[in-house]
């Protein structure tokens, strides 16, 4: 292979980190495989999903789409950096109580895509959360349900 | 019935797992890695079908990292097959690529790179061949056969690519007369289930049992696989199913295990395999159907034959594509009370990916045509879709289908609360239309599924059963069971799943049979239990049995209460020990039976809609869905809701937009989520809405039914039908895409201008 290695530091949510890695590599796999940050999910990985959304200096972007070594010296946030446990992220709490969570493999892309949303949109309309989720596909259908919980969510950090 | 204050049976619980998966804790197949993992890549080829003279893999294992290179040489003489019904599925493709994806050799290698590289310079000396891509080409009296017809010596359709027929039916259609008889052919396409989770295995030798972990509805399905083409007891098979992130049918069989298992036993170390999104796409569809029936109606519009020929195209290997073919063609008449019925339903093998069951099993690409015949008939004879269907559909206890369990809901409480609730019989919008339709679909026939409950000795209690959870929340609702009959709170439950080393024998999670067969199986369990707990009390205090009672955790009797923790602790002493509670729940093999034994409860489901079409681009806009299911009793009405949505969306899908293209080699155009698209959030009706009726008239804990396929079943014909009437334009063939809206649009218009023949091109 002999595919040399580039090093690159990220805040990966607030921690730096140090990494060497091949200039293939995405961020997603950086982030998977790496830094074991599973809760990031793999799909299609040509942008159309939504699956592995992380929040790159705040803007959510689909991992897969951009190269680990473009992410040098960015700050990242993936879904733990949220709560890991009880008391949860007012979102994903809503996520739950709002049934929006089926199978959970699209979840934590969702998750971070309202994020990001409500961070420039604190309170969305029912249009903005949808345009704004148009982007992650969840095959279970629960997009009602998920839009639901985006607003409520919102409605709870009011 | 009666609920104990406090029990948590028909509440909607919240998810459990639910905090894992919106912490990104949840570990899926693909999240796990094991210590000295090689990871593995497939080699497929880029044709439909070929010839494979021989595979040169020399410059891949030169690739730093490679370990191991597998091909049908690799493997047991002859190539090892398996399959749930038919045993034709190589564990490698042996001479042969039968369809386009078929893997011929797997590499495993220290890094994925290496593995990806290592795949990449796999030299395969092939020769494409003609294969049989479509129902056409595979019914045609030279194709190319599929199957050796050596495979099945004794079949007098070994030399067609027709696997199985089936005819069913009853009466005498030929002597039947009808006022009106429409007859025509509706088209269903190959349709890909692409859960967002994709397929991925690991596989390994530890502690002297080949274990493997995959996403697979059926664990017991694949233990039994894996024993066999690894010649392995089944005591040293050991198969964990993480919870899975979406399948809809389409991991409920083995397709890539039997590969993994071969490559763990011969690297001696654990592997692990990632499909990417397109190969996953080339691993599992829904069978493409082409349905040819005629239907024949008195003055009054009632049923009097029906003539039901289907081809359903399913793919190079059976799978489980010919009991979808037999089970769905078994209920192509429907709800209905038809007295002349003659059914013919063939299993086409073709060079195309294996289909296999997806959500509805066959049924949504019956109930596409013959809910669009309904419609046609009731038009010719002048009654509206609603009256016509209420006239045909089967009441309460009705025998409709001679000699099977008869109708087993108030069928027409799902189809009036659809009409009312999108204002059937009022007048419809200036541009819209309104349509309807019903779907029943058989439910689980030949099946078992045990329960083992714990009571352990702090109070807490764990359910241990072979089902798993997939995304429609089984853990959850077979918790509720459990509190529900033991008189603890839900989160004394814990539900453990997945681990054929721990969990007890249970046949499938399919046909929604969980919530019915777990959920009887893990209440005898719970009896078994109350009646030790009982026993118990009574002995240690000197009470009558009859006299104790068991609420809120604890054991009651006259002038006494004791929690079930210390009674355990007065019982046991310091040895400690648990009660345990066992339970069986099956549905017999009926020899006679068609399908080899009566469906447990059938799903049903009226849907309603009311939508219009943008006359200039063909698009269709739907104002309003609404889907009714008669679900028995919802155990968790939040998690019945969810899945009735899901489903109806997914319906959706196939009738706007879904569909595999193949193009005149046996190649998939449209692999991915680029090319292929499914609804996303801002494809939703303006207003959907699921309603259940609930009679409590099934067989399941308190009444209850299967649930979560029903909202798939019939939603095209029910967007179809308000397309017609709101454009005036009839399509028989899915999905409804605009342009295929926007031709019949102008074919309606008698125009075929420039723009319509450019587009011809």
């Amino acid at each position: 292979m002999g595919t040399s290695l580039h090093e690159l530091s990220v805040t990966v949510n607030g921690q730096l980190r140090t990494l060497r890695v091949p200039p293939h590599h995405t961020l997603l796999r950086m982030l998977r495989d790496d830094l074991d940050l599973t809760g990031t999910k793999e799909c299609c990985t040509e942008g159309e999903c939504g699956a592995c959304t992380v929040l790159l200096d705040g803007t959510a972007v689909d991992s897969c789409l951009v190269l680990a070594v473009e992410a040098d010296g960015a700050e990242l946030t993936t879904i733990e950096a949220l709560a890991d446990d009880e008391p949860l992220d007012p979102l994903q709490a809503a996520f739950v109580e709002r049934g929006a969570v089926q199978c959970g493999f699209c979840i934590p892309g969702m998750i971070m895509t309202a994020k990001s949303l409500l961070a420039d949109n604190p309170q969305p309309s029912r249009a903005d959360v949808v345009e704004a989720v148009a982007g992650n596909l969840c095959r279970c259908g629960g997009y009602t349900f998920i839009v639901e919980a985006v607003l409520a969510a919102a409605e709870a950090e009011r | 019935m009666t609920l104990r204050p406090g029990s948590p049976f028909g509440e909607s619980v919240p998810r459990a797992g639910g905090i894992a998966r919106v912490t990104g804790a949840l570990r899926y197949a693909a999240d796990l890695k094991l210590e000295g993992m090689l990871h593995v890549k497939l080699v497929h080829l880029p044709v439909g079908h070929a010839r494979i003279n021989g595979i040169d893999a020399t410059a891949a294992l030169e690739v730093p990292g490679v370990r191991h290179v597998l091909t049908a040489a690799g493997l047991p003489s002859p190539v090892p097959r398996f399959g749930p019904a038919f045993h034709d599925r190589p564990v490698l493709a042996a001479g042969e690529v039968k369809y386009y994806g078929e893997p011929v050799a797997a590499v495993a290698a220290e890094t994925e790179d290496a593995a990806a590289e290592a795949a990449a310079r796999i030299a395969v000396d092939y020769e494409e061949v003609d294969g049989a891509y479509t129902l056409d080409d595979a019914l045609a009296r030279d194709a190319p056969l599929v199957q050796g017809p050596e495979l099945r010596p004794d079949d007098p359709l070994a030399r067609t690519n027709v696997l199985r027929e089936w005819r069913y039916g009853w009466g005498d259609v030929e002597g039947a007369d009808a006022d009106v008889v429409v007859e025509d052919t509706y088209e269903f396409p190959m349709v890909s289930h692409f859960a967002i989770e994709p397929f991925a295995v690991v596989a390994a030798v530890q502690d002297g049992m080949l274990t493997l972990w995959s996403p697979i509805q059926h664990p017991f399905v694949l233990q039994r696989v894996i024993a066999e083409v690894t010649g392995l007891p089944m005591s040293q098979v050991r198969i964990v199913v993480p919870d899975l992130g979406g399948a809809f049918g389409g991991k409920g069989y083995p397709k890539y295990e039997p590969l993994m298992a071969y490559l763990a036993l011969q690297t001696g170390r654990p592997v692990r395999l990632v499909l990417s999104l397109d190969e996953s796409f080339q691993a599992s569809r829904r069978a493409a159907c082409r349905v040819y029936i005629r239907t024949g109606v008195d003055a009054e519009g009632l049923l009097r034959f029906q003539d039901v020929e289907a081809d359903f195209q399913i793919g190079a290997y059976a799978d489980i594509g010919d009991r979808v073919v037999s089970k769905a063609s078994y209920t192509a008449t429907g709800p209905y009370r038809t007295p002349n019925v003659r059914i013919r339903a063939r299993s086409v093998l073709s060079h195309t990916l294996p289909s296999t069951a997806f959500r509805g099993f066959g049924v949504p690409q019956l109930a596409w045509a013959l809910e669009s015949q309904l419609d046609e008939a009731a038009r010719q004879v002048g009654l509206d879709a609603l009256e016509i269907r209420l006239r045909n559909l089967a009441l309460k206890d009705e025998e409709f289908i001679p000699g099977d369990r008869r109708a087993d809901g108030r069928w027409e409480q799902a189809l009036q609360r659809a009409a009312h609730e999108v204002d059937w019989g009022k007048p419809v919008p200036e541009g819209r239309g309104r349509g309807l339709a019903m779907g029943l679909k058989s439910s689980a026939t030949v099946s078992v599924t045990n329960a083992i409950v714990r009571l352990h000795y702090d109070g807490s209690v764990s359910v241990l059963v072979g089902t798993t959870d997939m995304g429609q929340g089984s853990r959850t609702v077979l918790g509720q069971v459990a509190a529900h009959e033991l008189a603890v709170p839900v989160d004394a439950v814990r539900v453990v799943l997945g681990d054929t080393s721990v969990v007890p024998f249970d046949t499938s999670t399919s046909a929604s049979r969980s919530s019915v067969f777990s959920g009887n199986a893990i209440r005898l369990a719970c009896e078994d239990l109350c009646a030790q707990l009982r026993s118990l009390a009574a002995e240690l205090y000197g009470v009558a049995e009859e006299e104790v009672a068991l609420e809120d955790g604890r054991v009651r009797f006259p002038g006494h209460e004791v929690t079930y923790e210390a009674l355990l602790r007065e019982y046991f002493g310091s040895s400690r020990g648990e009660l345990l509670g066992v339970g069986r729940s099956r549905a017999r093999y009926l020899p006679g039976h068609p399908l080899g034994g009566a469906p447990s409860f059938w799903e049903v489901v009226a849907v309603a809609c009311e939508a219009e079409v943008d006359e200039t681009t063909g698009e269709i806009t739907i104002h309003k869905l609404v889907t009714v299911s008669d679900v028995g009793k919802a155990i968790n009405p939040k998690h019945v809701e969810m899945q009735d949505e899901g489903a109806t969306v997914m319906g959706l899908g196939h009738t706007l937009m879904e569909h595999l293209i193949l193009d005149e080699r046996g190649l998939i155009l449209n692999l991915g989520a680029l090319d292929y698209r499914v609804p996303t959030a801002k494809d939703l009706p303006k207003d959907l809405r699921t309603y259940t009726v609930e009679n409590g008239d099934g067989p399941g804990p308190f009444g209850a039914k299967g649930a979560g396929e029903s909202g798939i079943l019939a939603v095209s014909p029910a967007v179809a039908a308000a397309i017609r009437e709101a454009a005036g334009v009839e399509i028989r063939d899915l999905p409804l895409t605009p342009e295929r809206v926007w031709r019949a649009l102008r074919e309606r218009d008698g125009a075929a201008g420039p723009l319509e023949q450019a587009a011809r091109v």
